[in-house]
């Protein structure tokens, strides 16, 4: 695994694919609660992991061959279901491009498990990978100046759920009621990194 | 007894609660926040006889004025302004006692940007995930102080501390910066021109990021970048080519490549510069 310093307090370790980045956040938070490893903040990205707030990042970048980056089947995180309906603005657009039919999108985003590769954009906003990948869908062109919370999209190899009220360009293909972010809550969010999704069909407000 | 607040009479255009931030939460997408300058926020603080943690009103360009319901010691740092208390002129970056029903005045920013006001106890608004700080790109914490609000003060107070010398407002126009992790994504020319480079700080620049105008920095490589992990001084550069310096409330994940890190020491730079600045850029 590759690794680069970033500025005098970060390292940004580079993985071959989402797996790898699953394995070394796992890695990390061990050795953090291990003592191991004393940093500010752990952040998965799409194919990389940021270690930030290190103190000495040069005897981190010196140990990283020591990291054990196997992912076992029992370290799959939690699995969370959210209830959603299918009825989003771009369901029609995004089947289109896609060329299947509506029931054929949603039935493919259902049948699919997906996991928490990394969050980003806005608090608790989750980017679920393992989209199939005739689901792919550019941004839209124009994005929306206002996407509901809860707004189930898609874009590019990921889909995600808006947390709450806010501009976006994801194509919306659903909607669900469940909180996915409060701060009174710990953690805050329910989509942390790691944690597997299922999208079921049900009442989006119940 | 009055309850200890501040009741604020007038405030200037962006006013808002600061102390150290919440950092921690950045892979939930939480923005770490926190006074963009941060030397002249804990030394407001000491000042007053805070905790370095207690939270202050960052005030961009100063102007805000305030009327204490209690007697405190307060402390003006940061962006130099005029400070007056019950009308009379008192002295920038020292602790200054304020009577009861007093009204505390900053006046117009005559350097830098942002002026810090500490008061005795701290700004006491409820903390959200651990930190008062209002977060402009998520939302979280505190509104934006504005006309008519009382803050709570809270009441942990210890003596102030004596401080021998007040820094100034920093005025180096230089900002210096590590090269990575994506240096290789632009041309080698441009990469090699970024010292003695010079830019114009943007009027679009806030608390998220610095914006520079200049020599656009041109990528070698026409792919996307997947998103990854963000720091704190992080030299941004989107298509354009215009580098973006993050600051406190900058994204937790980002899709431009980063050419460079701005040193934490200049961060404060960075908070006290203002649009129409010219700043350079020096590769360490």
């Amino acid at each position: 695994m590759e690794a680069r310093l970033v500025g005098d307090h970060a390292l940004l370790l580079q993985c071959s694919g989402p797996d790898e980045v699953r394995a070394a956040y796992a890695e990390a938070r061990r050795r953090q609660d291990s003592g191991e490893l004393t940093c500010t903040d752990v952040v998965p990205g799409a194919t990389t992991l940021l270690l930030d707030g290190l103190r000495e990042p040069g005897s981190v970048l010196g140990g990283l061959a020591d990291w054990s980056l196997e992912v076992a089947g029992e370290d799959a995180g939690p699995l969370v279901e959210l209830s959603v309906t299918y009825d989003g603005p771009d369901l029609e657009p995004v089947a289109k491009h896609c060329a299947m039919d509506v029931d054929e999108v949603v039935r493919r985003h259902r049948q699919t498990e997906f996991v928490v590769a990394f969050c980003g954009f806005a608090p608790g906003f989750a980017y679920l990978s393992g989209l199939p990948e005739e689901l792919h869908v550019p941004r839209r062109e124009s994005p929306r100046s206002t996407v509901p919370s809860g707004s189930v999209g898609l874009a590019g190899a990921f889909t995600g759920v808006y947390p709450r009220s806010s501009p976006g360009g994801w194509q919306l293909i659903a909607r669900t009621g469940e909180r996915l972010w409060d701060a009174d809550r710990d953690p805050p969010a329910l989509l942390t990194p790691g944690t597997r999704v299922r999208f079921v069909d049900g009442d989006p407000d119940g | 007894m009055a309850e200890r607040s501040l009741e604020v009479l007038r405030a200037g255009p962006q006013v808002t609660v600061q102390d150290l931030g919440r950092t921690g939460r950045a892979h939930l997408g939480v923005p770490r926040s926190g006074a963009l300058d941060g030397p002249a926020h804990r030394l407001a603080n000491r000042l007053v006889g805070n905790d370095e943690s207690a939270a202050t009103l960052e005030c961009l360009g100063g102007q805000l004025t305030v009327r204490a319901r209690t007697a405190v010691t307060i402390a003006v740092t940061g962006a130099r302004v005029p400070v007056a208390v019950a009308g009379r002129q008192r002295e920038w970056g020292n602790a200054v006692a304020v009577p009861a029903g007093a009204e505390v005045e900053l006046g117009v920013a005559t350097q830098g940007l942002r002026a810090y006001l500490a008061v005795s106890g701290g700004i006491a608004v409820e903390p959200v995930l651990g930190s008062r700080s209002t977060d402009l790109l998520s939302g979280l914490g505190p509104d934006v102080v504005g006309e008519g609000d009382v803050l709570p003060v809270g009441d942990r107070v210890r003596s102030p501390v004596p401080v021998e010398a007040v820094p100034a407002p920093p005025v180096s126009r230089v900002l210096r910066m590590r090269l990575g992790p994506r240096d290789d994504w632009f041309e080698r020319a441009c990469v090699a021109a970024l010292t003695g480079s010079a830019y114009v700080v943007g009027s679009d620049s806030n608390r998220i990021g610095l914006r520079l105008e200049g020599e656009p920095i041109r990528r070698r490589r026409d792919d996307e970048l997947p998103s990854e992990g963000m720091v704190l001084g992080a030299v941004q550069v989107p298509p354009s080519g215009q580098p973006v310096v993050f600051l406190h409330d900058h994204p937790t994940t980002g899709g431009y490549p980063v050419v460079g890190v701005v040193l934490a020491e200049d961060l404060a730079t960075c908070a006290q510069l203002r649009p129409g600045d010219e700043v350079t850029l020096r590769v360490v």
